[in-house]
């Protein structure tokens, strides 16, 4: 019998229904999104087919809207923090992980990535109660502390990745020739692990400007955007809401983009979902 | 090749942030779920099982856990059936046309959540865009109420949201598989039935697990789509925590529901791993 050397590509069952069934899932995937925007543009409200009196009122309306704008900048102002608390805990996390051992190291991990696969709604309502029983008032703060610690999980994890694909021996050149840690640290571990970083960063600060689970527990009397939306939607809704999402996607957009840049630039697998619950270290 | 110097401060700054700001806050819901409500509305520090007496004895919340429970059953189905094929497709077909399909997978992820919730209850209306389609074009005389404020609204939303994180670790798994397996099992006869069945299948088991658990898990604890789409009768577990640590004012029995809850999922974390580890060829 003679068994024709195919491509591999060709070679795994080619089903007729896969690349509709793929089709179908990005129709389905999109759906909302493209809605969205079409009706960001629709005259006659959020709902109505087919999209009629196409304007451009509720964009006006939306940028003379002075509540979104002020929960627009509150959110910046936690996305920032966020990304400084959740770098400046997570890169040393990731290098503790890589290259030290110490007594309960394995839960420490665990413990790490926990926020980012447990429901939103246990670990605000956590720190709800850490900050209360230490009697800390609600604020953007306590947001900015909330999203910081829960997404130390995610600068983790991208750190941690980058260093995998770090060769030690640049660092053992730096010590040898008399550098110290810290200029190690500054010159050669940092510099390598820059596009992990900064891909982190975005991933941070493009999720802390989403998370909606924790904020609603932690929130004072400021309200980041996530919350401003949720409040007007139990009021009723227009399609002002569109308008303010539709440019928070192209931002998205943007930030993706430079995401997978740098995703393909340090030739990490991209895989984000499943590093988090494949085990990442194998020192334990 | 690194002091201990070195070592202590890498590990010392998050060990102790993490201690503070996860390890004592999750104890703490242990202990709050522990504690009681004064009929003046303060919390009492004293120790009792009053809260969870009180879970086993009202009906209302094991239903509604085993609702919530149900619901995400549902949700992981569907994002594994719509996941598995389409990570098939882009890992085995796609060609070069593989990498913007992994990118569009993607890109709804960054999209904000709530907004994505929103937009399916503009969808789902009574007169929203799906109903007035339907009559538009003369299939339907009136809007079908079932659409929203039901259970299949919070199901197609959170399967919506799920699929990308269901797609993610069978995709990976799927791109770990020796490309040699695959031919191996071609040069010694097999259908592509059968090397679907008897090789892709079994080797990519760990990403299926990773993905069931991740949209099972996420979408248990879910309560904005429920109090966005649910209705009364698409409440899930974690509704019934908001109002407890609302308008209810009972912190102690919210938190033992919560740390019920967290108990659930890091068993099934748990499992999942062990599962993984029993899977998985490297």
């Amino acid at each position: 019998m003679e068994l024709p050397l195919r491509a591999l590509e060709s070679s795994v069952t080619a089903s007729r229904w896969l690349p509709w069934h793929a089709a179908l899932v990005f129709g389905f995937l999109y759906l909302p999104i493209v809605t969205l925007i079409v009706y960001s543009f629709n005259g006659s409200g959020v709902g109505g087919f087919p999209p009629r009196d196409l304007t451009l009122a509720w964009y006006r309306l939306l940028f003379a809207d002075e509540a979104i704008w002020t929960s627009v900048l509150n959110s910046l102002l936690v996305a920032i923090a966020a990304v400084i608390i959740s770098l400046g805990f997570g890169i040393p996390a990731a290098l503790a992980l890589d290259r030290a051992n110490f007594p309960g190291k394995a839960l420490f991990r665990r413990l790490v990535l926990l926020p980012l696969i447990l429901p939103g709604i246990i670990t605000g309502l956590s720190l709800l109660m850490l900050f209360r029983e230490a009697d800390i008032k609600l604020s953007l703060l306590t947001i900015a502390l909330g999203h910081g610690t829960a997404l130390i999980s995610v600068a983790t994890t991208e750190v941690f990745a980058g260093l995998q694909k770090l060769d030690r021996s640049q660092e053992e050149a730096s010590l040898d020739l008399g550098a110290n840690y810290w200029q190690t640290f500054r010159h050669v571990t940092l510099p390598n692990l820059r596009l992990s970083i900064i891909g982190a960063a975005l991933l941070i600060f493009t999720l802390s400007m989403d998370e909606i689970a924790v904020s609603f527990f932690l929130i004072g009397r400021d309200n980041t955007l996530p919350l401003e939306i949720w409040g007007r939607l139990r009021r009723g809704i227009t399609p002002e809401i569109n308008a303010i999402s539709s440019i928070i996607f192209v931002f998205s957009l943007f930030a993706i983009l430079i995401w997978y840049r740098l995703r393909v630039a340090s030739e990490v697998q991209p895989e984000i979902a499943a590093e988090l619950l494949e085990s990442p270290a194998q020192g334990d | 090749m690194f002091s201990r110097a070195y070592r202590t401060a890498i590990t010392l700054p998050p060990l102790v942030w993490v201690l503070v700001f996860l390890l004592i806050p999750y104890a703490l819901l242990f202990c709050f779920s522990f504690w009681s409500v004064s009929p003046a509305q303060s919390i009492v520090h004293s120790w009792t099982f009053d809260n969870y007496r009180e879970l086993l004895r009202v009906n209302v919340y094991l239903q509604t856990l085993f609702r919530s429970m149900w619901i995400a059953a549902r949700v992981m189905l569907f994002s594994l059936l719509l996941g598995y094929p389409l990570a098939y497709y882009l890992s085995f077909h796609a060609g070069r046309r593989k990498d913007l399909f992994y990118q569009l997978v993607i890109i709804p992820l960054w999209v904000s959540y709530l907004v994505r919730a929103y937009a399916w209850k503009t969808i789902l209306g009574s007169d929203g865009v799906l109903n007035t389609l339907l009559q538009y074009v003369h299939l339907t005389q009136h809007p079908l109420d079932f659409l929203l404020y039901s259970p299949f609204a919070v199901v197609l939303t959170l399967t919506h949201i799920y699929t990308p994180f269901a797609f993610l670790p069978i995709y990976a798994s799927l791109e770990h598989i020796p490309p040699q397996l695959v031919e191996a099992s071609q040069d010694l006869g097999a259908s592509p039935f059968q090397t679907f069945w008897r090789v892709i299948l079994p080797l990519s088991i760990p990403g299926v697990v990773a993905g069931a658990t991740f949209s099972f898990v996420l979408s248990l604890g879910d309560f904005l789509a429920p109090l966005l789409l649910g209705g009364p009768s698409g409440i899930m577990i974690s509704n019934i925590v908001v109002s407890l640590f609302g308008a209810a004012y009972n912190w102690p029995l919210g938190a033992a529901i919560s740390f019920c809850m967290m108990v659930l999922v890091v068993a099934l974390l748990f499992m999942s791993e062990k599962l993984e580890k029993k899977w998985s060829f490297r």
